[in-house]
């Protein structure tokens, strides 16, 4: 349950978010987190039994279309703000995933 | 003429008194004169307005027709989370800072098509969180009435923009009040539409069952016709309703005898500052003076509004942001050796402090073995918010209260504190989560003359009746005419 969150917390979560915190920032962020969810504690004494959870606040489920196929994003524009392309193979690159 | 309402701007222009290109020309010396102690914008168009603006007025000659478009020839500022074709749209966060998107939002197809002339792109919280501005990757922005204050947030800029008369209209977008809070705190009209009512395609996603956009104006009756202009469907976003757009001019008829307005008044019990809170009974009194019949209405989940909001916003938030990953666009870490190490530095360098704290926010309460406890606890919760204004709107109209619990405070005063800052959203997050359109009109000011604001909250799909009440209350009242101190009146043209 919810409650005793831990700079090994910030650790895991970071690593589930893809973010490399520094020392600094893990001492920084583990408290102010720490605050937030003490403070979030009080949704617990809501008596939500048998309440649906609300994901669309109208309660619709959005307007449907036709499946119809249609022109996207020319390629080179979709390379044309990559860090790093290979813009004459169509291809976006990224640093050896492989060693 | 000054540059003070769009509907005056088109006017002239449509019968011909001023150019679109001398309109255009008066904005950015308004904005050369005055942004430099603002900064307002992140960054001014100033060359491709101008060319827009010289193909309108090329098109009116050829074609007068071509002048009636509902926004021939007015300036506009955007959010820069707005995505607008070669114009830089960096959401205010290092990680975009040089992204420069190959298409426009729909919402600014349909302003290029109204014939607004977009000036340029307004300064931000990073990624739309914030209530200030201040988490900006490219500095603050001031407040227009007080210089050591914050403009609110997270559309600072643009409320900025148009208190400060830079230009009459601007648009923002409002995940927990990121439209009415900094309306409210820069004396203007700001309105957050009903969930669905405006296409997002092309906004750059913060919490997606949240996002709304909407205009930011100096009149309720601009607010309607920039409303007019950018509500309807959008085959390019679901989440985007296909129910009939209103006529919102014609709503405007200034009359609201026997319409029921209700106050939670249990909601202001602690908190609120006593000047906003005098401002909005005397806001009360005259609509009940006008007209309408106020009764008291009880809104019990609210006080759950604050918690409920930040954990689903911020589990959205950490979805939404896992796109900036240093690979199609955006910043890339300069650095690392692996796929991995780029993906981890480049996410740590691009953010900023407050996006970090909201994707770790929203990731912990996502993760297994918490999911139940908070995300799906919080949806649960905000079901309940939704239903109690859902009881409340059967037998009320509106439902008023203040904007803001406090005015404009001072630049820093709140940054150490994410949780104080978070609080003051106090009165803007249910009506997010409720998926209800509100507005914030301007109806007081403060001893040392900060902005005091109303807002008004109707049922869904009904900005008609919101923008009505708020039109009657802005042309009964004179707030919405004051101007900062340090803005006067710029005069266009001949």
């Amino acid at each position: 349950m919810p409650g005793d969150f831990t700079r090994a917390d910030v650790e895991r979560i970071a690593r589930l978010a893809r973010l490399e915190l520094t020392e600094q920032e893990k001492a920084l962020i583990t408290p102010q987190l720490s605050n937030f969810l003490a403070y979030a504690e009080q949704v617990q004494t809501v008596d939500t039994s048998g309440v649906p959870p609300t994901s669309h606040p109208l309660g619709t489920l959005g307007a449907w279309r036709e499946d119809t196929p249609r022109p996207s994003l020319p390629r080179d524009q979709a390379l044309s703000q990559a860090p790093e392309a290979d813009r004459s193979a169509g291809l976006f690159k990224v640093p050896r995933v492989l060693g | 003429m000054t540059l003070d309402t769009a509907a005056e701007i088109r006017t002239a222009v449509r019968q011909g008194q001023v150019s679109a290109v001398e309109v255009c020309e008066a904005a950015l010396a308004r904005v050369r004169a005055t942004d430099g102690a603002l900064h307002a914008f992140h960054a001014v168009a100033a060359e491709q307005a101008l060319a827009s603006a010289a193909a309108l007025d090329a098109e009116r000659r050829s074609d007068p027709e071509a002048a009636d478009r509902p926004l021939f020839g007015v300036p506009v500022a955007l959010k820069d989370n707005f995505c607008t074709r070669e114009i830089r749209t960096t959401a205010c966060s290092k990680i975009l800072e040089h992204y420069t998107p190959p298409y426009d939002a729909t919402v600014v197809e349909r302003l290029r098509a109204a014939g607004a002339v977009i000036i340029g792109k307004t300064n931000c919280d990073e990624f739309a969180m914030g209530s200030s501005t201040e988490n900006s990757a490219f500095g603050v922005t001031r407040n227009p009435w007080a210089l050591d204050r914050t403009p609110g947030g997270s559309s600072g800029g643009s409320a900025a923009a148009v208190a400060a008369r830079m230009v009459p209209l601007a648009f923002g977008s409002d995940t927990g009040g990121s439209i009415r809070q900094p309306a409210a705190l820069c004396g203007v009209v700001g309105l957050k539409p009903t969930y669905g009512r405006v296409s997002r395609y092309g906004l750059l996603a913060f919490a997606s069952s949240l996002d709304q956009i909407g205009p930011i104006a100096t009149t309720v009756a601009d607010a309607a016709l920039a409303l007019q202009v950018i509500a309807g469907a959008d085959p390019r976003d679901a989440t985007c309703v296909t129910t009939a757009v209103d006529d919102y001019a014609a709503a405007l008829t200034g009359e609201i005898r026997g319409m029921r307005v209700g106050v939670p008044w249990a909601l202001m019990r602690d908190g609120v500052d006593a000047e906003i809170r005098t401002a909005f009974e005397r806001a009360i009194d005259t609509l009940r003076e006008q007209g309408a019949t106020i009764v008291e209405i009880d809104l019990p989940h609210s006080a759950q509004a604050i918690p409920v909001y930040y954990l689903i916003a911020n589990a959205e938030a950490s979805s939404n942001l896992a796109r900036y990953d240093g690979v199609r666009y955006g910043y890339r870490t300069p650095d690392a050796q692996t796929l991995s190490e780029m993906y981890d530095r480049t996410r740590d360098r691009g953010f900023g402090a407050e996006v970090k704290r909201r994707i770790l926010l929203g990731t912990y309460v996502l993760s297994a073995g918490y999911y139940d406890a908070y995300y799906l606890k919080a949806q649960q919760v905000r079901t309940l918010i939704r239903r109690d204004y859902e009881t409340a709107l059967q037998s009320v109209d509106l439902v008023a209260m203040p904007t803001s619990p406090t005015p404009a405070f001072t630049l820093g005063e709140r940054t150490n504190d994410p949780l104080q800052m978070y609080l003051a959203d106090v009165f803007t997050v249910a009506v997010n989560l409720a998926g209800l359109p509100g507005i914030s009109i301007p109806c007081g000011f403060t001893a040392n003359r900060l902005p005091c604001s109303l807002q008004l909250i109707g049922r869904a799909m009904d900005e008609a009746t919101v923008l009505r009440a708020a039109d009657a209350f802005e042309r009964a009242t004179t707030f919405a005419r004051e101007r900062p101190a340090s803005v006067e009146g710029e005069t266009i043209g001949r």
